[in-house]
């Protein structure tokens, strides 16, 4: 039988990729906006922001078709017949959703590819400068994401070996906290490294834009309006409340005091790990996989990264790397044949998942890792990666943008 | 003549502005300040790790009065800024030489 435009499907792709987009902007602008200090508010957001709309012209014009053209090359990038577009039906169907137009799937996809190098940013704020981080958003998603991106969803070669990512789990959140950490090894640590959010506010804001978007991200990743969709979106949403109450939980013991930007980071830690198993996974798995994911990234945050001495600024890799580690691990033990029949894990008799999880895991992060080493070692004897020392002290909304967030 | 410089807890200045009222004390400067005492601060906690915050918010009033009034006017900032935990803060008091009301040349106590 022929696919058939399905008119709930196409309407809840739309929905979810303008949901997907508002974690973008505002979700993470203002999620790290309020955690900078206030002489870099805007810059922190403008990364962002333009981090959207770069990739969205991007993935367009090229990155989309390679990211998820027809298989060659051994699996390692997709055949770009649609280049600039051309070629694409307006009523034309999806091959890999088959009930919605090509046009739909590629604009979900390229929120995907936007919030991915978005969240990078929030590694390298107060210190890189704003020439070299647009040249970068333009290398990394060309040269990091889309690969990438084609290995695990395009049907290239990990795809082909059966690795597990519903919504983005090494795609999006492994590939962009190691690239995160990479980044912030060429650029070395700012003058002065404390985390004080100047607006914890926004960061609320933020983070409950990140929390609603995310049903988008997860739940749109079923590619269906249906009982896939809906069991992602509880999911979803156990995983990030389980992990809330367990940072805090953590908080209470380590301090006393239940602090609001523990709670919301351990709802971000939780949405992060519950992504690659969001439509493979039991509610009962998610509540375990969201309760675990708060202890993993909170180890890394408050001990890993002052051992190692990396000045990650708002901890992308802590978060995103780490609990996108754990999610993906967790695909591989968690996932039941009875949710979703593409995916049997450790935990009902499918132990080789589990190996083929770690494979994934350590080619996604290795090549993350290296091509962004290389792709920053090039901006930075090309251009420089670094703002002025005066230039960081004095804030970089006035130094790189001649704007202030302030007025008062 | 003397000058009250007090530095008080910036959610007491109401309370402290109200009270002076009533005892027929009406000039007042205020600015909001930062500042530190003998506890260098205080500690905020982010994502497992301590921060020292050493310059607190504070609200700084001005008052010149008549050195009968001084005393009055003390008693009446104590009573109504203190809380008894650490961060009250202070008040500090100097002679004045001479005070001139711009609008009309007047001098002395007059001017106060």
């Amino acid at each position: 039988m022929d696919p058939v435009l399905n008119s709930g499907d196409t309407a809840w792709m739309l929905i979810s990729t303008a949901l997907v987009m508002l974690m973008t902007v505002p979700g993470v602008a203002l999620f790290y906006g309020g955690l900078t200090k206030k002489v870099n508010v805007l810059n922190t957001m403008f990364m962002s922001l333009i981090a959207f709309s770069i990739t969205s012209i991007i993935w367009v014009l090229y990155g989309y078709q390679f990211a998820f053209g027809e298989d060659m090359l051994f699996g390692l990038i997709g055949n770009p017949v649609n280049l600039l577009f051309s070629g694409i039906g307006v009523d034309q169907l999806s091959t890999l959703a088959t009930t919605v137009p090509e046009t739909v799937f590629i604009a979900f996809q390229m929120t995907f590819a936007a919030i991915t190098i978005a969240l990078v940013s929030g590694a390298v704020v107060e210190r890189m400068k704003v020439s070299s981080w647009m040249v970068f958003v333009v290398a990394w998603v060309t040269l990091v994401y889309v690969p990438i991106a084609h290995w695990v969803w395009g049907g290239g070669f990990l795809a082909q070996l059966g690795a597990l990512d519903f919504a983005g789990g090494t795609v999006v959140h492994i590939n962009s906290g190691v690239a995160a950490l990479a980044l912030v090894l060429l650029l070395g640590r700012r003058k002065d490294t404390k985390l004080l959010p100047h607006q914890l506010g926004y960061s609320v804001i933020g983070a409950a834009l990140l929390w609603f978007g995310w049903f988008g991200f997860n739940a749109g990743s079923a590619l269906t309006a249906g009982g896939l969709a809906g069991q992602a979106f509880i999911n979803t949403n156990t995983a990030a409340a389980a992990a809330m109450i367990s940072w805090v939980i953590i908080d209470y013991l380590k301090t006393g005091k239940p602090t609001v930007l523990g709670a919301i980071s351990g709802a971000i830690a939780g949405l992060v790990a519950i992504t690659p198993a969001a439509g493979f996974v039991t509610v009962q798995a998610a509540v375990i996989i969201g309760l675990i994911t708060s202890v993993v990234s909170y180890f890394a945050i408050s001990f890993m990264k002052s051992k190692l001495g990396y000045d990650d600024a708002l901890d992308v890799f802590g978060i995103h790397g780490m609990s996108g580690l754990w999610g993906a691990l967790a695909t591989g033990l968690f996932a039941a044949p009875f949710v979703n029949e593409l995916g049997t894990g450790l935990f009902y008799g499918n132990p080789g998942q589990l190996v083929t999880q770690i494979i994934a895991i350590v080619v996604v992060a290795g090549y993350s890792f290296v091509a962004t080493l290389i792709i920053g070692k090039v901006i930075d004897i090309v251009m420089g990666l670094r703002a002025e020392e005066k230039e960081e002290i004095e804030g970089l909304d006035i130094t790189q943008h001649e704007e202030t967030g302030y007025r008062i | 003549m003397k000058e009250i410089v007090a530095i008080i807890r910036p959610n007491k200045l109401d309370e402290v502005k109200d009270a002076l009222e009533k005892i027929g004390c009406h000039g007042i400067t205020v600015t909001e300040v930062k500042g530190r005492g003998r506890q260098l601060g205080i500690t905020e906690s982010y994502r497992g790790s301590d921060y020292r915050i050493d310059m607190l918010p504070k609200t700084r009033l001005e008052i010149i009065v008549a050195d009968e009034d001084l005393d009055g006017v003390i008693k009446s900032i104590v009573e109504t800024a203190q809380t008894g935990d650490i961060g009250d803060g202070k008040i500090f008091i100097s002679a004045v030489e001479e005070v001139v009301r711009i609008r009309t040349g007047e001098r002395g106590e007059k001017a106060v």
